[in-house]
């Protein structure tokens, strides 16, 4: 997996935020919910100023809150401070493994995930075992964020259905595939190089709700999210995909949990063979009784063994194609 | 024949193979190529049929029609199956309009034997190497081999594959004989056993190679021998279609783990199919079985434990509760599990632990004594767990894993009459 894209902006060193009491409630606001580098230069300015978790409040600029239970809203009166106003101050000591889990827990679309970030990262400048305890509460929790997005990442790279688009007169070369696809957490942008090594050499497009990611077999670059209906319709051509999946289907071992557990209901919407799994479960137990019936009913084999059963030639015949 | 109609035939004639994994390939992508496909390290599951079972790979028969007459095989050439025949390009098309639509991590293509095992493995490598040769495709490709086409054959498979398998089918000897009477163990094994000692010499001659060097005028690398088979080969026995006991199932696996270095080997119950031979037993699969013996593969692969502790005296596993849990019902000596003291070969003996969180617990302890809320933290099933273990504040009630036993029977009994209702 490539490292996440660079969000390195520019960092004004005028400390807007001096002036604060520690006391005094602050919020932080960062540039989007992927921005790593405006959390990790707030955090070291928080931390070197001394300020308790307990008096920081974290969101993120276009990031609703919807559906998120925000213990952030204590705080939130409307008034924050945008991280990359804030000063510079030393990097933390922080283990590397650490790191690259909490990372990957920012992704989450957790709403306190920052506020529990800094927390741990303050609780670690204090007494670094913290780092360390893999049953330690929040560590805990960071782990618990960190494998859903890991999860979703995944998710996204078995989910994410291209269909084709013919431009104007359907000149080859180009052909477009475009998927739509809404992930729960924030993986476009790590997932995207993924889909680059995989199609480097077609012309595609990811449509989310927050981001749009294309390729045009040079670059990826990354636009403004997107509506459902951007994204194409069935081709002619899912058709066949539709019947491979059915078919792949064995009716005599239906284990629907065990399919849900890996293909939540939440990414159906998005997935043309969904719709089959009603009308094939529907059908399942019928047909697994048609093959037990039938088996009663056709009674002994009397062909010997090595003689071509009448009427079907040993060899394909040309027909057969 | 219409395309559709195919694909529908030879998808429905491919599905009684278990294994649909996509991993452990080599690392590759097509960032560098003209065509198109990534493969290595996690396998990708891109959907899930009703089933339960995975979808990774476009599961294909290049053909269902067959010369042999395995009595447990829809496409036995007794069986009045419809029959159909994919033209190679067509197999070829399919794979990389699925790729493209990102349906699919590659192709897992098998055959019925048509002519001769070596026109049909000629066929089969054809389609394969179409799709490496002519399309750049760098996706994943599992090539099911005959066993009796010649060596020659197989290693040719093997350069185009990312893995080979041949399938044991039948646990035992005896039992092939008499339900697949044309399919011959002893070639079975003789082929493994070259896939094995080609992905062995491979693996070294790959490893071999000196690294580049970087001064001027210096002799350039020599190059790697091409890899044969990077995620190695598996098998498939079926679970139910003879008298074989689990002893004799496990036995057999061992075996083939040990023998032939497998990768996997699959596990599946013997399902109705249509048109079946009366000689088989018309009774729906026995899933719970088939999900006891991957349960147990796993302790034996993984856990520590030996085949002989596993399985009852009957030569069964358990169905009623799993069988680590088995285990530990029937040597209460060996517990309650000081979880701040036991070794590590004992914690994986717990019920209801695994591998990660033995780990997790084993790290947790060098830094402080574990109580039960350190238990409570771990993703485990603690009403399974606490009747095995101490903890500095927890000691279990006498005859709590008996009980726990006993709820676990009572339980199982209405899900058994459900799965084979």
């Amino acid at each position: 997996m490539a490292a996440l894209p660079d969000m390195h902006g520019e960092r004004a060193t005028t400390p807007a935020a001096q002036g604060f009491s520690h006391g005094e409630p602050l919020t932080v606001e960062l540039a989007s919910p992927t921005d790593w580098a405006g959390f990790v230069h707030a955090a070291r300015w928080l931390v070197q100023q001394g300020r308790p978790p307990e008096a920081v409040a974290w969101r993120c600029a276009g990031e609703s809150l919807g559906g998120h239970v925000a213990s952030a809203d204590l705080f939130d009166t409307g008034a924050a401070t945008s991280a990359a106003t804030l000063p510079t101050a030393p990097a933390l000591n922080l283990p590397t493994d650490w790191v690259a889990t909490a990372r990957r827990a920012a992704l989450n679309a957790d709403a306190d995930r920052h506020a529990l970030l800094y927390r741990l990262a303050w609780r670690i400048h204090q007494q670094r075992d913290v780092a360390f305890d893999p049953l330690d509460a929040d560590g805990r929790r960071m782990g618990h964020l960190a494998r859903a997005v890991q999860r979703e990442a995944h998710k996204m790279k078995a989910f994410v259905r291209f269909r084709p688009v013919v431009d104007g007169a359907g000149e080859a070369g180009t052909e477009r595939h475009i998927a739509w696809f809404e992930p729960t957490h924030h993986v476009q942008e790590w997932v995207a190089p993924f889909f680059a090594q995989r199609f480097a050499n077609m012309r595609w497009a990811i449509l989310t709700p927050r981001v749009s990611v294309l390729w045009d077999r040079q670059a990826l670059q990354f636009g403004p999210g997107a509506r459902r209906e951007q994204a194409p319709a069935a081709d002619a051509g899912e058709a066949l995909w539709l019947a491979y999946y059915a078919s792949i289907f064995n009716p005599a071992r239906v284990k629907v949990a065990a399919m849900r557990k890996e293909m939540p209901v939440r990414y159906w919407a998005n997935l043309p063979e969904a719709q089959l799994i009603t009308p094939l479960l529907a059908e399942a137990a019928q047909r697994t009784q048609g093959m037990l019936d039938g088996a009663v009913q056709a009674g002994p084999r009397t062909r010997r063994r090595g003689q071509p059963a009448a009427g079907r030639p040993l060899k394909p015949s040309p027909s057969g194609r | 024949m219409e395309l559709l109609r195919k694909l529908t035939l030879l998808a429905d004639a491919a599905k009684y193979d278990a294994s649909c994994a996509s991993s452990g390939g080599a690392k590759r992508s097509s960032a560098n190529g003209t065509g198109m496909g990534s493969s290595g390290g996690m396998g990708i599951c891109h959907s899930y049929a009703p089933d339960g079972r995975c979808i990774s790979l476009l599961k294909l028969l290049l053909t269902n029609w067959c010369i042999y007459d395995c009595l447990y095989c829809v496409n036995r050439e007794s069986s009045n199956v419809p029959r159909a025949r994919f033209a190679i390009d067509e197999v070829v098309n399919l794979t990389l309009d699925f790729y493209r639509r990102n349906v699919i991590e590659g192709l897992f293509l098998s055959s019925g034997i048509v002519q001769s095992p070596d026109h049909t493995m000629e066929q089969v490598i054809e389609v394969a190497r179409r799709l490496r040769e002519v399309h750049d495709f760098r996706g994943y490709i599992h090539l099911k081999t005959i066993p009796d086409a010649s060596e020659a054959l197989v290693l040719r498979a093997g350069r185009y594959a990312d893995r080979l398998s041949i399938n044991v089918e039948l646990p035992t000897v005896q039992g092939l004989e008499a339900l697949a009477p044309e399919k011959n163990s002893a070639a079975i094994r003789r082929s493994m056993a070259r896939i094995r000692t080609q992905c062995d010499d491979t693996r070294a001659a790959r490893r071999a190679v000196p690294a580049a060097r970087s001064l001027p005028a210096t002799a350039p690398r020599p190059a790697k021998p091409p890899p044969f088979a990077p995620a190695g080969q598996s098998t498939q026995m079926i679970v139910g279609a003879d008298g074989s006991d689990d002893r004799s199932i496990l036995q057999a696996s061992a075996q083939l783990y040990g023998d032939y270095h497998l990768r996997r080997v699959y596990y599946s119950a013997f399902s109705p199919i249509p048109d079946a031979s009366s000689r088989l037993p018309p009774v729906a699969a026995p899933l719970l079985r088939e999900h006891r013996l991957y349960q147990a593969d796993w302790l034996l692969r993984f856990y520590g434990f030996t085949q002989d502790e596993i399985v009852t005296d009957s030569g069964m596993l358990s169905l009623a509760v799993d069988p680590k849990l088995a285990w530990a019902l029937a040597h209460g000596e060996r517990f309650p599990v000081d979880l701040n003291r036991a070794p590590k070969e004992m914690l994986l003996r717990v019920p209801g632990l695994g591998v990660k969180s033995v780990d997790r617990l084993l790290a947790a302890r060098r830094l402080r004594r574990l109580r039960l809320a350190d238990l409570q933290r771990l993703a485990v099933p603690t009403a399974k767990v606490l009747p095995f273990v101490v903890l500095v504040d927890h000691r279990p009630a006498a005859g709590a894993a008996q009980r726990l036993g006993q709820a676990q029977v009572l339980a199982a009994t209405p899900r058994q009459q459900d799965m084979f209702a």
